[in-house]
């Protein structure tokens, strides 16, 4: 918790009747940015699947990579997210959250794909206790 | 009692005399990031339970048999219009401009039933065609991962009619402002999630 005493410096005319300051909602060039890049970031990836002009591997790659910059940029662009929104605490709390969300789901793949393997109905005995 | 009752001259009280002046809702926004947050972590076990599980298909059919990814490419398109016009529904509000604010959110509010009617028709598809949720570990994870965003979807239609008839009432008032705050990062929220589903779930289950 923060307790210290919010900055009511003359600076901050944006002091709105919440009794801080008004948060940051963008403007028309910012949505309109972000708008245009989320297009591009996402008509490439379904025109890379659906014409299949790469190879498999390759278009898997490319898919994830665009979608984890679609995320940053709506992170960025609609959901306004910056490092001093409430004094940087939403900004710990989404790093926080990605640790979190990276541990489980690469812990969960790895695990499981490893038990799959291990229990593979063909997979020889002499496998099974390395 | 009185024994460990605290002296507030005693020069080992290390609590403020008085509680700092908190204005009503100042943490509001910063509380519903941190709901936010922990959502984004039932979607985290969802995707990781898809990941594990979304290549069984126990001889039944398989993302290539069963998905259109043009009415994928639609349903996004619709959650994406309606990001942008929850974005212009919050630049009118912050001009005060209530009549405007509510024709956005109306426009924002028939994409996101666009896209759930797409979803609907989507699985009433699929279950027609026999691949209902019980088929195989694949199509349970599917529908649990793209039903729950859906359910959140629904829920956030229902509070943004609830919020356009607050406004209409009673108009651009503080507090609903900081609930129109609150829904836009919901939905905004929504938006990100969905970038996971088509991308995890849609495109790279026809590549594999």
């Amino acid at each position: 918790m923060s307790a210290d005493n919010k900055d009511h410096s003359p600076e901050s005319h944006d002091v709105d009747h919440l009794g801080h300051e008004s948060h940051n909602h963008g403007s028309f060039r910012s949505y309109m940015i972000g708008f245009v890049l989320s297009v591009i970031l996402t008509a490439i990836p379904f025109w890379l699947v659906m014409t299949g002009v790469l190879p498999a591997q390759a278009t898997a790659l490319i898919v994830m990579a665009f979608a984890v910059v679609q995320i940053v940029v709506h992170m960025i662009y609609f959901l306004h997210m910056n490092s001093k929104s409430e004094g940087g605490w939403t900004m710990l709390a989404l790093i926080f959250t990605i640790i979190v969300v990276v541990i489980a789901l690469s812990g969960s793949l790895w695990v499981m794909y490893h038990l799959n393997t291990n229990m593979m109905p063909t997979h020889e005995m002499s496998g099974m206790g390395s | 009692m009185s024994a460990t009752a605290i002296k507030i001259d005693d020069p080992n009280v290390f609590h403020l005399e008085e509680e700092p002046h908190h204005e009503e809702g100042s943490s509001t926004m910063l509380g519903f990031w941190l709901y936010l947050m922990s959502d984004c972590l039932i979607f985290a076990m969802l995707f990781a339970v898809f990941g594990v599980l979304g290549g069984n298909y126990a001889a039944g059919p398989g993302p290539k048999e069963l998905f259109d990814l043009e009415l994928v490419a639609i349903n996004t398109a619709m959650l994406l219009f309606s990001s942008i016009t929850y974005g212009f529904a919050m630049l009118a509000m912050d001009r005060n401009n209530k009549s405007q604010t509510l024709v956005w959110l109306a426009i924002t509010g028939l994409f996101g039933l666009a896209f759930l009617g797409i979803e609907l028709y989507e699985f009433a598809h699929l279950i027609h065609e026999g691949a209902t949720p019980q088929r195989s570990a694949f199509l349970s994870a599917f529908f649990t991962l793209v039903g729950t965003h859906g359910l959140h979807v629904t829920f956030g239609i229902i509070w943004l009619v609830t919020l356009m008839v607050q406004v209409s009432w009673k108009g651009l008032i503080p507090a609903n402002k900081r609930r129109l705050m609150c829904l836009s990062m919901f939905w905004h929220f929504l938006d990100v999630i969905w970038i996971g589903v088509f991308t995890f779930v849609y495109l790279l289950g026809m590549v594999r």
